[in-house]
């Protein structure tokens, strides 16, 4: 059990949230170790045969459509519902019925509803949480989870009086109470404004900091490409895991966004005698164009409307690109391809707007995957 | 066997006080069936003028007093009833579920919670029964009520119905997915001694000590089978998930 000295600066909101590291009093590198996990009810299968780790300290982000076993998957490692095959090891315990309790004392979770007592106020909301936990010094850690969570000046309001952000932020603070090696966030910002999710955010990173294992379940693939170290997608079984830009990486080519402000006379010329581009599409600038930034407004590939590459009206589609083109090249390093690009448009005579890298978000990387399998059934 | 932690086991019972005495439905309850239950027992009493000391006078008696006993089964039932649907309807259970807390922790704590206000309002209707007959009641009737062997049968009686009613009514709050299903079968649970009462009025069964005893040894029994059979109902993944643990 963590000591309550050490106390950290949680960055997002100046705030200290007391205490060391979290309860680590186990040996091996992983937080959660899950091996083939199964679980079906009835007929149907929630949970197929999912395998992943998640190290210490690491903010692993959960991600899947709804009904994907998203939170079977986070009640199973709870110790709340038993697998139907599979084993798992979380916070160094086996997840079996004699360790569960040993799992209990050491993780905490935070479901999707916030579940709080509405005719108890805050603070006796969280004292009820901190003798479930057995927690000594509670009247402090209490007071340390309420202003970590920007709630001091609420503690004495009854929790039916409170609107549903602030509960979610009770409901976070409740997880903090007991200073858990492995906490499971199950939408931690939903129903939060941007200033009490910027909020929570900037306490994640905190945790993480302090070395405290997140697994966040999430819907909002900005927050998981901001704050999760790697994610995995599921969608009943693991669609794929890794870091955000492996899976950019693995799915997506990279690509240079190349605009002009007329379409190129002989573009295949222009592009086929350079080494660094591997092939070359045309491409409608379909968002951002001159009166939106431009291109550098761009962040996705998605943004651009791939059509026929022998040029033509490449913008016809969009009001605010007329007259523009739009090419996307696909490159090894865009970084070095880039000095080139531009040497032969200009060579051809081209106006050139802009050239910029394209990404691809965590949600093109999602859409892919998700819509791929829904494809296949 | 499980070790029971007094300190969880004491959350328990504070959090469940706390939300009682601050939900009018169940302070309400609290008030008015012990009233209901009182006034009519009372004022009967009150009115019997006997000759003299009599088989029939003993009986009257001892009907009365059985009477006062439907009040520590119906309070609990209405309230045990709401305890864990009416968790799982807010939410609450399952962050609950997800602490170190045991389950036999939980339903000791919920069964005290609603034992020790029920215990307590039954023990001081009867103190209050006593006293008005004490002052009020025809010197026969008085003696007749203090010699009964049903008051002592009282002291032991009122905790027992009330753990029988509790159970019950966890046991099928622990399987219902609505409160007002489980507050409509609780109600059920107090009609066992309604029916004891009535067939003790109607002389079906005689009242006797043998009897009394019996009955206590019995309702011991029940008590325990009970806890355990809602210890086995009150299974974490059923509750959470709705679904049979294990269920492939």
């Amino acid at each position: 059990m963590g000591s309550d000295d050490g106390a950290l600066e949680h960055s997002g909101s100046g705030r200290r949230y007391g205490a060391a590291a979290g309860q680590q009093d186990w040996v091996g590198p992983a937080a959660i170790e899950v091996s083939h996990l199964t679980k079906k009810f009835g007929g149907r299968t929630a949970v197929a045969d999912v395998s992943f780790s998640v190290a210490r300290g690491e903010v692993f982000g959960f991600l899947g459509p709804n009904g994907a076993g998203k939170t079977t998957t986070v009640r199973i490692l709870g110790t709340l519902i038993a697998p139907t095959s599979g084993s798992a090891m979380v916070a160094g315990f086996p997840l079996t019925q004699a360790s569960a309790a040993e799992i209990r004392q050491r993780i905490s979770v935070m479901p999707e509803a916030p579940g709080l007592y509405r005719r108890l106020t805050v603070t006796e909301n969280l004292e009820f949480f901190a003798r479930l936990y057995g927690l000594a010094h509670r009247e402090a850690r209490i007071k340390e989870s309420l202003a970590a969570v920007n709630l001091s000046d609420r503690a004495n309001d009854s929790c039916g009086s409170l609107s549903k952000g602030l509960r979610q932020r009770v409901a976070l603070a409740r997880t903090l109470l007991s200073d858990p090696a492995v906490m499971f966030l199950d939408e931690p910002t939903t129903g939060l404004d941007p200033v009490a999710a910027h909020e929570v955010h900037g306490l994640i990173a905190a945790l993480r900091d302090r070395g405290v294992t997140v697994f966040l379940t999430t819907h909002r693939l900005d927050e998981a490409e901001r704050l999760c170290d790697r994610v995995a997608i599921m969608n009943s079984s693991l669609r794929t895991i890794g870091r955000p830009d492996e899976l950019r990486q693995a799915l997506f080519s990279r690509s240079l966004a190349v605009r002009t402000a007329k379409p190129l006379a002989r573009p295949d010329q222009v592009f086929a005698g350079l080494s660094a581009v591997h092939g070359w599409c045309a491409a409608d600038p379909a968002s951002g164009g001159p009166a939106g930034g431009g291109l550098a407004g761009l962040s996705a590939v998605q943004g651009w409307r791939v059509t026929d590459p022998p040029g033509g009206d490449a913008a016809g589609g969009d009001p605010a690109a007329v007259g523009t083109a739009g090419y996307l090249l696909t490159v090894t390093d865009p970084a070095q391809a880039a000095p080139g690009v531009t040497r032969a448009l200009v060579a051809a005579g081209a106006d050139v707007l802009s050239i910029t890298e394209s990404r691809h978000t965590l949600e093109d990387v999602y859409l892919e995957l998700i819509n791929d399998q829904e494809g296949q059934s | 066997m499980m070790s029971i932690n007094a300190a969880r086991v004491g959350a328990v019972i504070r959090k469940e006080l706390t939300e009682f005495r601050r939900s009018r439905f169940v302070v309400a309850t609290m008030v008015v069936v012990p009233l209901v239950f009182l006034v009519f027992p009372t004022v009967a009493i009150l009115a019997q003028h006997p000759a003299g000391p009599s088989a029939s006078l003993d009986q009257g008696v001892g009907f009365f007093l059985t009477y006062l006993l439907v009040i520590p089964v119906l309070i609990p039932s209405t309230i045990a009833a709401y305890s864990v649907v009416g968790e799982r309807e807010q939410g609450t259970l399952e962050p609950m579920l997800t602490t170190p807390v045991s389950r036999e922790e939980i339903l000791i704590g919920k069964a005290a919670a609603v034992l020790i206000p029920s215990v307590g309002i039954a023990y001081l209707v009867l103190g209050i029964f006593l006293a008005v007959l004490r002052f009020g009641a025809d010197p026969l009737v008085a003696a007749a009520v203090w010699h009964s062997p049903y008051l002592l049968a009282q002291v032991f009686f009122i905790p027992l119905l009330a753990g029988w009613a509790i159970w019950i009514c966890l046991a099928i709050s622990s399987k219902a997915s609505d409160i007002r299903v489980a507050q409509q079968l609780g109600a059920l649970a107090s009609l066992p001694p309604i029916a004891l009462t009535l067939l003790l009025s109607y002389q079906v069964i005689n009242s006797t000590l043998i009897l009394a005893a019996s009955l206590v040894g019995a309702l011991l029994v029940i008590d325990c089978a009970a806890y355990l059979l809602v210890s086995r109902l009150f299974d974490r993944e059923r509750l959470v998930s709705g679904t049979k643990p294990g269920s492939a």
